[in-house]
Order: C-alpha cells, then structure tokens, then sequence
C-alpha cells in the first residue's frame, strides 16, 4: 500500500523541481543549440536562456513567469495499491498543485474559459489534467508533472493517405513558421507528433510526444526514427531561431508517435514544448522509497503495444 | 556584431528614447507597472480611477502577469515574471497610451509596423520586447521591490495590476522606433526570402480549410 501523505509530499516536491530545474537533456540540446547558432540576436537570446535557468536554480525561483498549465500524468505498476485508492490520489494532486502554486510561487495562470473566474491556485474544473497509464508489473507509481507552456504552438489537420509524407512535411512546416515568427512557441523546443488515432488521440499522443519523452530519444520502429530525423533537420533548415529572428535553431528534437486510425485518414498534430521544457517524475515504492528523475520514460513497449493480447513473456522484455 | 546594451529609465527622456535603435539590448530602472486586458478593461471601459500618478511615477507598461503570491501580513512575494503576447491589446493602447503617457510598452512578440506607425511614435513611444521569451528567472531578479498590487481582488493576481520596483531589470530588446519600424517584420522578411527553398518537396493539404479567407465560394478540395 502506497501512502497517500508520501504521495502528496512527492508531488509538492515535483511541482517544485518542474517549475525550477530545467531538465538535463533539454539543457543538453539548447547549449548545443547556442553553440552552433551564427545569427546575431538568436545568440543572444540563446545565451540569456541558459543564464536565466542558472539563475532560477540559484535563487530557487520559476524559470518562466508563466507556469503553463500544470497538469499530471500517473503510471501504475499492475500490483500497486493506493492508500485511500485513486479519489485520495485525484485529491493529493489537486492540493499539491494548488499548495505549491502559492508556495513556490507559480503564477495561478487557470481560469474559467467563459467567466474568467480564477481560484489563484491552478486548480478548477478539469485541471489539473490527470492522465493514466498502467505497466504490467510492479508495485510502484510513477508521478509526472508538466508544466506545459504556450498559447501557440500547437495545430491539427485532417490529412489524408494521399497527402503523404510530403504533406506531413508540408504541415509541420506550416506550424513552424506559424508559431516560430516573432517566437510566439518560444523555440527553440521540443516538438511532438502524433500520427492517426482519432482526433482526440491524435492530439494526446503529439503532446506526449513533445512533454513525456526526451531529447536523443527515437522511435523504436527505424522508419519513423528516419522521420524523426529528417523532420528534426528540416525545421532548422528554415533559417529562423529563437524569438523568430534569423537563426539556423527552431528545434532541439522531434518525437513522433502514431496510433492505429481510420482507413480513410492520416491524422496529424504537432505540439511545441517551449524554452521552459518543465518535467519532473518520481516513482513512489510501496515500502516508501522514492526515486526522483526528469525521463518519464512512458513509451514503454507495453504503452506501445500493437496486439490483442499481452504475452507474459514479454513483460520481462518491456522491464 | 555584438548587440548594444543600454540602461534606461522607466520615466525616459524624449532624447533617450530617440537614440535607442531596433536589436539594441535594454536594461530598466524605476517603477514599472503590469497592465493587460483585465486592467485596460477596468480602466477604458469601466471607467474606473487608475490608482497610480501616471506617467510621472512610470512610463513603462508591461504586458505581464507575474509569478507572486499576497503573504498573509500583506507583502509580497514575487518569483519570476515572463511578458505576455502583446498583439491581442492593440484594441485598448492607443486609448491607454493617450492617457497615460506611457512611452516603453512591454512585453512578448511586438505589434506591427502599423501599429508603431499609427499610434507609438505619435506618442513618442518605444516597444520593448523580452528576451527568449523565457527568461523569468533573469527578469525577477531585476525586481527590487513590490511597490504595490491594484485591483487584485476585482481582477484576480494575474490580472491585477502589479507596481514593481526595477533594478537594473533585463535583458529587453527594442523592437521598434521612432520611425515606426518593427524589428519582428525585418527578421521575418529576410527569412521569407529563403523559404521557398525548405518548402521544396512538400506538398499542400489535399482538404483545405474553410474560412481562413472570407470568400465564402471557396473550393476545399484539390
Ligand atoms: S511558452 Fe514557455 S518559455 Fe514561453 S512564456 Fe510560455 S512557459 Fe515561458
């Protein structure tokens, strides 16, 4: 039995470390980023990110004054158990989001869409998200925040098989520039694909793409890894950079993920995950051991499963 | 070429505003104060009193929410402060610059040239513009003081209208001048010139999208 106190304390911690802590692997990118930008202001823009995520780790503080829309993702291990089951769990969340909204401080960026009614904790109706997913084996769960920033950034279109892989390219351009002009998706970013599904998977599984995988990470099947890559070169071959200004660095990766879809469509989204590439994990064991990290690792091969059934054998394989 | 950078007064001289030149990098001192929709609302439409000496106390308008939180003895503590977009309040600034005499508006992605041409430089003013746009953490840093928060329980904190102390607060970028020219539009047309190039090999949506253009005959497929 998992205690739900513990559970409460660690997503206060993890509220904490998202707002604060750039992750190591967005870090990576955006100093290779800075190294080989030749464009004049997008230089300057790229060395004054990497001074302001030292100063948000030396004085404690956010690193962007918009906190985004904070939200949760739980992955379960198939043997754990939840002192006070999933609503205690749904509770400690909404509080640790609220409590560390005022503690940190984050900005209570949540409001109601039509009245504008703001609760000044980040906390409403249907937010924080909350999203699931389980694993075959173990007694442990996984928390994640992201604390997903921009307005812009983010698109979907009804593409079809005709339109092909020249109108995936041709689409992604489109978002690119779209929300890379005068920097409005605060690129360079990580940016997310998802491919088929319905709509609503479509979009779930670009923003995952974008929020729940790392940079350097590659899709399992070689032939979307090749995509990866190829989309990845051809967004930093526009010649734009941070804030829109004249750069050679839009994207610091691209993930794309696909679901099964309709045999009549090609769904597609795309996702920016901002300058502020907030994630934070922590898996809570059972016998209280907790184990901070900042790679969801949530595409397992059990979360990309492409049969009926789910061999026992395999569960070693996925571990 | 490295940028220029310059230390500027948040209650600038007509002089200092006229030697500041697009790309130039800005750093601020004195009272600046966070005003968007909620408090151009308030103030334009609603017609209440601003409840600050404007613009003899500031001159900067930024276009911010910021990370902060109201302590129970009533101070304040305040985080990072990141700029937000500024395109979407062109309705309220002409009104507001008119009057306020706000000469430095801030805040994320700039306005168009139109908008420099038609009502900033006929008010003397200038865009600065943050930088990445993330860099919060730099910019709260540069926040000496909370003088005061107006408004916060009509407009809620991030609506509020927040009277901040700066110190050497930065790094911004100016954005337009007194020409009325916009340092956005220069940069996105000289990417527009290269572009055809990366769009070679890439093909349209075969389905378009209605009502991106307002001919309403419009053909969405081929
Ligand atoms: S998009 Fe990201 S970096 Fe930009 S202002 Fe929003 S949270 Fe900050």
């Amino acid at each position: 039995m998992i205690s739900i106190d513990l559970l409460q304390k660690t997503a206060e911690t993890l509220m904490d470390k998202a707002a604060i802590e750039i992750p190591d692997d967005y870090l990576a990118g955006l100093q290779a980023a800075a190294k080989s930008e030749d464009g004049e202001l997008s230089s300057f823009v790229l060395s004054a990110m990497l001074e302001n995520y030292e100063a948000a780790k030396q004085d404690r503080r956010a690193m962007c004054g918009d906190t985004g829309t904070p939200r949760w993702y739980v992955k379960m291990g198939n043997e754990a158990q939840i002192d006070g089951g999933p609503v205690a769990l749904e509770a400690a969340l909404r509080r640790a989001t609220a409590n560390r909204t005022d503690g940190v401080p984050l900005r209570p960026n949540r409001v109601h869409p039509l009245w504008r009614t703001d609760h000044n904790n980040n906390v409403g109706i249907n937010a924080p998200e909350i999203e699931y997913g389980f694993e075959p084996a173990g007694s442990w769960i996984d928390l994640i925040t992201v604390h997903k920033g921009g307005l812009f950034g983010t698109d979907y279109r009804m593409l079809f098989p005709s339109d092909g892989i020249k109108g995936i390219k041709r689409f992604y351009l489109d978002c690119l520039v779209a929300f890379g002009k005068r920097g409005l998706a605060c690129q360079p970013a990580i940016i997310g694909i998802g491919l088929g599904g319905g709509k609503d998977t479509c979009m779930v599984l670009g923003k995952r793409a974008a929020c729940l995988r790392v940079v350097g990470d590659r899709n399992p099947d070689p032939r979307i890894a090749e995509l990866e890559d190829e989309l990845k070169e051809l967004g930093n071959s526009i010649g734009m950079g941070a804030m829109g200004f004249v750069g050679k660095n839009m994207v610091i990766d691209t993930n794309i993920e696909v679901g099964f879809c309709h045999t009549g469509g090609m769904q597609m989204s795309v996702h920016a995950f901002c300058l502020s590439s907030r994630r934070a994990v922590a898996r809570v064991y059972d016998d209280g051991r907790v184990e901070y990290r900042t790679d969801p690792n949530w595409f397992t091969a059990y979360q990309r499963r492409e049969t009926v059934e789910w061999p026992a054998d395999t569960i070693e394989a996925s571990q | 070429m490295k940028p220029r950078h310059i230390t500027l007064s948040t209650t600038p001289s007509a002089h200092d505003i006229a030697g500041l030149r697009l790309g130039d990098i800005v750093y601020l001192d004195g009272l600046m104060y966070t005003a968007r929709e909620g408090v151009y609302m308030r103030a334009l439409e609603v017609k209440a009193n601003i409840p600050e000496e404007l613009p003899s106390q500031s001159a900067a308008n930024f276009h911010c929410s910021p990370a902060a939180a109201i302590r129970e003895d009533g101070t304040f503590d305040m985080g990072a402060v990141t700029a937000t977009a500024s395109f979407r309040f062109a309705k309220w600034l002409p009104e507001w610059m008119a009057k306020t005499g706000a000469k430095l508006i801030i805040g994320k992605g700039g306005m168009s040239s139109k908008d420099y041409k038609e009502y900033f430089v006929p008010n003397g003013a200038v865009y600065l513009s943050t930088v990445g746009y993330g860099t919060g953490a730099l910019l709260g840093r540069g926040v000496e003081k909370v003088e005061a928060v107006h408004w916060h329980e009509e407009l809620g904190l991030a609506q509020a209208m927040w009277v901040i102390k700066c110190n050497h607060m930065g790094p911004f970028i100016v954005a337009s001048d007194l020409e009325g020219n916009c340092l956005f539009e220069r940069e996105n047309a000289r990417i527009s010139e290269k572009i055809t190039r990366v769009y070679e090999g890439t093909r349209p949506a075969v389905l378009k999208r209605f009502g991106e253009t307002d001919d309403r005959n419009d053909e969405l497929i081929g």
